[in-house]
């Protein structure tokens, strides 16, 4: 028993991969099947998560900082890989397991059916997000990006038609450029320091002789490049809303996570690498961070008031939310202390929920328009699919009171989103707030501005999706649209979602915090990594 | 050979990019694998450049680490190549597509107006 708890940590890398790879084994005709081996593996990946998570949360005795350690191959640290499991990662892994199984039923109505292997291309892309959220070695980082974005490449196109090939050649270009940036970073950093651990990094920094210092410094801005493409920073966001409108709706819920990898990736290296005790290379980026998250705020702000459909709206409401957490990044690096940061933690889970939510609600909202009906005919012809087999398939339990169902599910997004009392968004921004102007160790002139800008955003997004809003459910007059209950299910989890981090608000804001403490001490972290022994060779080790 | 080896570099990169930044497909897959040579090289130089060096120790006790290459690199390189390729393979793949549905090889899916292009 020993042993299975021990390597729990990389059930969340394997557990989809194998049942991905299962499913490859499947016929496309064996559709249920397949969808019940996915809703499955998501499952066991939310309780692997919860207990990880509860792990992380460690007893009193180690100050509630308990980081696990997987040594990959039983290599010794640092020359093998390691895999390392601390608050931080433990939260992104929920959160990717909750988003992932409401994902999952909503594409099991309709979208699996679009395409091939969907729910194979779907196991992988959670590989890579778990892998990427695990790792303590820059280059299987790499590795575990790339596997992440191939299936994002297919999970992008799938469906078809001509609007998502391209977006698709886009993306793809840009992820490639993006990869490459990634590449020529790593070696950089590992052509000065001669080492790829992270925990290894980290304790290095402070020691890089001054000659060696700009070289590791362009090394860490060109790797933050390839990060913040996939963040969606302002200016190298202009491919997020195209990409995101075009994807299938299932798809781009899972989407807005992966902003949120990028968003994972600056904050764990740049708190590991340039954080208070790094030296002369303390606080590298911070202005990079702070201008450009506002700039994001700002660009994602204009997009959402001048955005005629929900779809574009969304897409900007996902770089508005990304914006503030990395604004709020840069502060933290630059000494704004730590419970700013729990807060930022906190409003990037709500956030993220809402914006999925609003991705699931955008399709069944828009459907009187013709949108799927539309959608379908596309993919049918271009697949050269039996027209009356799907038709048949689509009578399920449709849902009464459609319209006001929606509705409701739709005002709880645009609460949280825009930080209204008394949802989550609300919480998450004053947390923020607080934080930043109780420490004061953010120039006034900062605070002000962000404050600015926050509560500017807010406003424009509560103007855009109230108008949205207005004009989907009360100025129409068109039959309301079919919504089956399998599409429907997954709005309601995620609302509740919303509403429980809302009401256990207290909880997860206490463990935001210990894990904002936790990373401004990157100390325990690359000590843990340097004291994890291997388990058979042990003895060999002088 | 370090001047060979930066100049190579240099001249991958910089087609690379200019390749990329035009408005034809072929020529954005070509820039693309340009780039990714002159990573490759560049990755692989940051091994320290050496000349028939081995890169595998023999097995007992621990030896003049300056008489070996760096193995480490030409992992990371192998990884890198393996990858870009496959990705590579399926950008290829959708643009293959992108000609189907659209008719054009244009990587925004459409001709421009033919007012101000010169092509």
């Amino acid at each position: 028993m020993m042993l299975a708890t021990e390597h729990l940590i990389i059930a969340p890398i394997l557990i989809p991969l194998i049942a991905g790879a299962l499913m490859l084994l499947y016929d496309e005709s064996q559709r249920k099947a397949k969808l019940g081996i996915s809703i499955g593996s998501t499952i066991a990946l939310l309780f692997v998560a919860i207990e990880l998570l509860n792990r992380s949360k460690g007893s009193p005795l180690s100050g509630g900082n308990e980081i696990s350690f997987y040594l990959l191959g039983d290599w010794a640290v640092p020359f093998g890989i390691i895999l390392v499991l601390d608050r931080l990662s433990a939260l992104m892994l929920l959160l990717v397991a909750l988003l992932a199984i409401p994902t999952m039923i909503y594409a099991g109505a309709n979208w699996h059916k679009q395409g091939q292997h969907f729910n194979s291309m779907f196991q992988f892309l959670l590989m890579g997000l778990n892998g990427a959220f695990l790792t303590g070695d820059i280059f299987n980082l790499f590795v575990f990006f790339e596997v992440l974005l191939a299936a994002s490449y297919g999970l992008l196109l799938h469906g078809s038609g001509q609007v998502k090939v391209r977006a698709g050649i886009h993306y793809i270009a840009m992820n490639l450029a993006g990869s490459l940036f990634f590449l020529i970073g790593v070696s950089l950093i590992y052509g000065v320091t001669g080492t790829l651990s992270m925990a290894h990094l980290s304790q290095m920094v402070v020691n890089i002789p001054a000659s060696e210092r700009p070289l590791f410094h362009a090394g860490a801005a060109i790797m933050g490049v390839a990060f913040l493409v996939k963040a969606g920073l302002w200016p190298l966001s202009f491919w997020l809303p195209i990409t995101y409108m075009a994807s299938a709706a299932p798809v781009a819920a899972m989407f807005s996570v992966m902003t949120k990898v990028g968003v994972y990736v600056i904050l764990r290296l740049s708190m590991l690498f340039f954080g208070l005790g790094a030296g002369a290379s303390a606080g590298f980026g911070a202005e990079v961070l702070i201008w450009g998250g506002m700039a994001t705020m700002v660009f994602g702000m204009l997009g959402v008031l001048s955005s005629q459909s929900l779809g574009r709206m969304a897409a900007h409401l996902v770089l508005i939310s990304s914006g503030t957490v990395l604004a709020v990044i840069g502060l933290a690096l630059s000494g704004g202390g730590s419970s700013m940061l729990s807060g930022a933690l906190y409003y990037m889970v709500s956030s993220t929920l809402a914006t999925a939510t609003l991705f699931l609600l955008l399709e069944p909202m828009s459907r009187e328009e013709g949108g799927i009906a539309a959608m379908l005919a596309l993919t049918a012809d271009a697949y050269g699919l039996e027209k009356d087999e799907d038709e048949d398939e689509e009578v399920g339990l449709a849902i009464p009171g459609t319209m006001t169902i929606l509705g409701l599910s739709f005002g709880v997004c645009l609460l949280v989103l825009a930080g209204l009392p008394p949802l989550s968004g609300f919480i998450g921004k004053v947390a923020i707030l607080s934080g930043m102007l109780g420490v004061g160790g953010v120039p006034a002139y900062l605070t002000w501005t962000f404050l600015a800008v926050l509560m500017i955003s807010g406003f424009a997004t509560i103007l855009g999706l109230v108008r949205i809003g207005i004009q989907t459910f009360w100025a129409s007059d068109s039959k309301p649209p079919k919504v089956l209950a399998m599409e429907f299910a997954p709005v309601i989890l995620l609302v509740a979602m919303m509403l429980a981090i809302t009401v256990k608000g207290d909880s997860v804001l206490r463990y935001t915090d210990a894990t904002s403490r936790a990373l401004h001490d990157p100390l325990v972290y690359s000590d843990g990594v340097f004291s994890t022994r291997r388990t058979v060779g042990a003895e060999d080790q002088e | 050979m370090e001047i060979v080896l930066s100049a190579a570099i240099g001249v991958f990169a910089a087609s690379g990019i200019w390749l990329l930044l035009r408005p034809r497909t072929f020529q954005v897959i070509i820039g693309l694998c340009l780039l990714s040579y002159a990573v490759n090289i560049f990755i692989f130089s940051m091994g320290r450049l050496t000349i028939g060096k081995p890169a595998i120790m023999p097995k007992g006790g621990w030896i003049n680490a300056a008489e070996y290459a760096d193995p480490l690199p030409q992992a990371l390189v192998l990884t890198a190549i393996v990858i870009s390729f496959a990705t590579t393979a399926l950008f290829l793949v959708v643009m293959i597509a992108s000609k189907g549905l659209t008719g054009t090889d244009h990587v925004d899916g459409r001709e421009p107006d033919r007012s101000g292009e010169t092509k």
